[in-house]
């Protein structure tokens, strides 16, 4: 049949299962969305192409589906570059298509012309720029299967206007994916995997380190088994939250530069490190010298070349984490408790638990906001967090309980993507509260996508910690720089609940700690609009414990005392 | 630390040397040659690589390529049987006086001479790394005024490919 590059398009988006996509149009993408307008797939118009990115990219995390958005050449492009790099970082399937000036005119520095490929080279799995309407169909097909299978990420797809509009005879049954140059890994190496097992029954110590590579390859319940089966205590990275129960007996929390001592401890005396899903990240390691130096190594991931980057490995084992997971787990029977090794955990639990001081100035904890949420919620909500203090306290003191519960730019630290992250979440999953736990700072680099949520009437909470500083780069301040807070001071900020007003959402204050549960409470009954709530926090809290930059993780600060 | 030559077969698509290019800069890899151009398929081209590195960067270096969409296949070819080969331009100052001895020193290094200038000549020289540097050195007191280079290509010996 006689079909336009666009309809195309959109036909192959349906056959690929995409319903939903994020998008904002302009002058390259009017073909595109000429065929939108007559078509079934429902398109949620963003505020800003960096606000559309993410809110495909929480989609994607909360539903496991492929994010696809849409942004017109030029600028429309290159505001989803900080999107794409959030996605990359943190392994997410994201298909992007972008608008381009006609064929004849690229390279020519036409209006609004940008070369996008080139640009997103390094911050994509694969990219395309489809120069013949033929290829469409292909492409995309392409595009979304390399977004979504082996390790995740994301795929942009750029493509001319005259590309679009052109019409052609489509036949569906002749479109063949064919890549040589990428297999889906299937299997694993079962030699590693009985060496793997032998390890952990010879284990006296042992600790599961769990990643997002958990929750992208949908294995916590495998993770879970392993843990309950042989009482190994599993320790998150930021990007694992919820990969195991924030409430099991076995849960250490997060570890690293602000993770719980016990979770830190544990590493430094485990002799079996079993590394699920991770990359040995520098946040997560401190000085990857001093990193679990008495422990033999499993490193569990689909991508072979995270396996041996940042440490040395003792049994590498590349595949689906699930798949691998499963087959160490049929190699193991069930046993009683490590004694020795869980009391000295508990010691460490009681010794060094997570505690937080009291405001000098009679203001809320920031940390005793995080806890409320997670009163009122009990691990039954999307999270989502901008970058920084926000971000750490939400994975300090909240327990998730599920996996796709946390969203949260863990590899590129992007503030301002925790409300459009949140818009993509709600439409992804409305059965569930979301919660955008923001700062003053975060929230106001991509605000203008309140009036998104309020468009799609989606009852999102917003809980500014408002400390009206950059927090984290103050307490950095505070503890390297001397004190000096050089442009970290944010009281001139606009007032959120006029702002939230002026949006059609609701905006509510909350100044003392008594009023907090009301306010949040009130905000969960919402069902038609987002909330946003302007918390004033302690202006001075820090984020402890912490392992200082390049330091040891055996060597906290704080975490005692304010 | 050595140097290392990798044989990357990659799809014969704009773009994809950038990204071959492009994966080595962000990871800092640095390329010492590099010769690209069709095969014997004309959809595949062949990157020849050399890159200096001890084995875990090699392993890093090649992990890394193989999860780019366009590369096809790599092959460290530096332990195996090979024939590697560069062909190099050397122009050099050459009046009356010293040509003889030029030309005896291209014929020991059976070189040839493409071009000649009122006071100089243009030398082609075909072979590996050792007997180029050896030439160039050779050529070096006579004023070398320009000289390019292709890059290494190499193909293991035997049938195998």
């Amino acid at each position: 049949m006689q079909l336009k590059g666009a309809e195309i398009l959109l036909r192959c988006l349906q056959e690929e299962g995409v319903d939903t996509v994020f998008g904002y149009p302009g002058g390259a993408v009017l073909p595109i969305y000429d065929a939108l307008f007559e078509s079934s797939i429902r398109h949620i118009l963003g505020r800003h192409e960096q606000g559309v990115a993410h809110a495909a990219d929480g989609y994607a995390r909360a539903t496991g589906r492929v994010g696809v958005c849409i942004a017109t050449s030029g600028p429309g492009a290159t505001n989803l570059v900080t999107g794409i790099a959030t996605a990359y970082m943190d392994s997410i399937p994201l298909v992007c298509f972008t608008g381009q000036v006609g064929t004849p005119l690229i390279g020519r520095d036409a209006f609004q012309e940008a070369d996008i490929t080139g640009i997103t080279m390094p911050i994509t799995k694969h990219n395309y720029l489809v120069e013949r309407t033929e290829d469409v169909a292909r492409t995309v097909k392409e595009a979304i299967y390399v977004a979504s299978t082996n390790r995740p990420g994301p795929v942009v797809v750029d493509l001319p206007k005259d590309v679009m509009e052109r019409s052609i005879d489509y036949k569906p049954e002749e479109v063949e994916v064919n890549l040589r140059g990428y297999r889906v890994l299937k299997g694993y190496n079962s030699g590693q995997v009985i060496s793997a097992v032998e390890l952990i029954k010879n284990a006296k110590r042992p600790v599961i380190y769990a990643g997002g590579g958990v929750i992208s390859s949908n294995a916590a319940a495998e993770l879970t088994e392993l843990a309950q089966k042989r009482k190994i205590p599993v320790t998150t990275t930021l990007m694992g939250m919820g990969a195991f129960p924030g409430n099991n007996y076995l849960n250490l929390g997060m570890l690293g530069m602000h993770g719980t001592r016990y979770a830190n401890y544990a590493i430094g005396e485990s002799d079996l490190l079993i590394a699920v899903g991770v990359r040995f990240d520098d946040r997560v390691t401190g000085n990857i010298a001093t990193f679990a130096p008495h422990a033999r190594v499993i490193h569990i991931d689909i991508d072979a070349a995270e396996i041996g980057k940042n440490v040395d490995v003792h049994v590498p084992i590349v595949g689906q984490v699930k798949e691998v997971l499963q087959g160490i787990n049929q190699g193991l029977e069930e046993v009683a408790e490590y004694w020795e090794w869980h009391q000295t955990i508990d010691r460490w639990k009681k010794e060094f638990p997570m505690r937080y001081g009291t405001s000098s100035e009679g203001r809320i904890m920031p940390q005793n906001v995080v806890e409320k949420i997670y009163d009122l919620t009990r691990g039954n909500a999307i999270i989502t967090t901008e970058v920084g203090q926000n971000q750490m306290w939400a994975a300090q003191h909240y327990k998730f309980e599920h996996p796709r519960t946390f969203l949260t730019s863990g590899g590129l630290g992007t503030m301002g993507y925790g409300l459009p992250a949140a818009i993509g979440a709600k439409i992804g999953r409305p059965d569930l509260p979301v919660i955008d736990i923001a700062g003053d700072g975060s929230i106001q680099m991509n605000i203008q996508e309140l009036a998104t949520a309020v468009q799609y009437q989606l009852p999102i909470i917003v809980c500014i910690l408002n400390n009206q500083f950059l927090g984290m780069v103050r307490q950095w301040q505070g503890l390297f720089y001397g004190g000096r807070y050089s442009y970290t001071d944010m009281s001139h900020q606009p007032d959120f609940v006029k702002l939230a007003e002026a949006f059609g959402a609701i905006g509510l204050r909350v100044s003392q700690e008594g009023e907090l549960n009301q306010a949040l409470e009130q905000a969960l009954q919402v069902t038609d609009r987002p909330v946003v709530l302007d918390i004033m926090v302690e202006r001075e809290a820090d984020v402890y414990p912490m392992v200082p930059p390049g330091g040891s993780l055996s060597h906290m600060l704080g975490g005692d005392e304010i | 630390m050595r140097r290392h030559t990798l044989a990357v077969i990659v799809e014969n698509r704009p773009g994809v040397l950038t990204r071959v290019t492009t994966l080595f800069r962000r990871r800092g890899y640095n390329i010492e040659s590099l010769a690209v151009g069709e095969t014997e398929n004309p959809s595949i081209s062949r990157i020849t690589i050399m890159v200096m590195g001890d084995e875990r960067i090699l392993e890093q270096v090649t992990k890394q390529l193989y999860k780019l969409v366009d590369v096809i296949k790599i092959v460290d070819i530096t332990d195996k049987r090979s024939v590697e080969r560069e062909l190099v331009l050397i122009k050099v100052k050459a009046d009356v006086n010293v040509r003889a001895e030029i030309v005896q020193i291209v014929d020991i290094f059976r070189a040839r001479i493409v071009d000649i200038g009122k006071t100089s000549l243009i030398i082609e020289v075909t072979g590996d790394g050792g007997k180029i540097d050896a030439i160039v050195e050779s050529l070096k007191p006579f004023g070398i005024i320009e000289l390019v280079r292709t890059g290494v290509v190499a193909m293991v010996r035997g049938e195998i490919k």
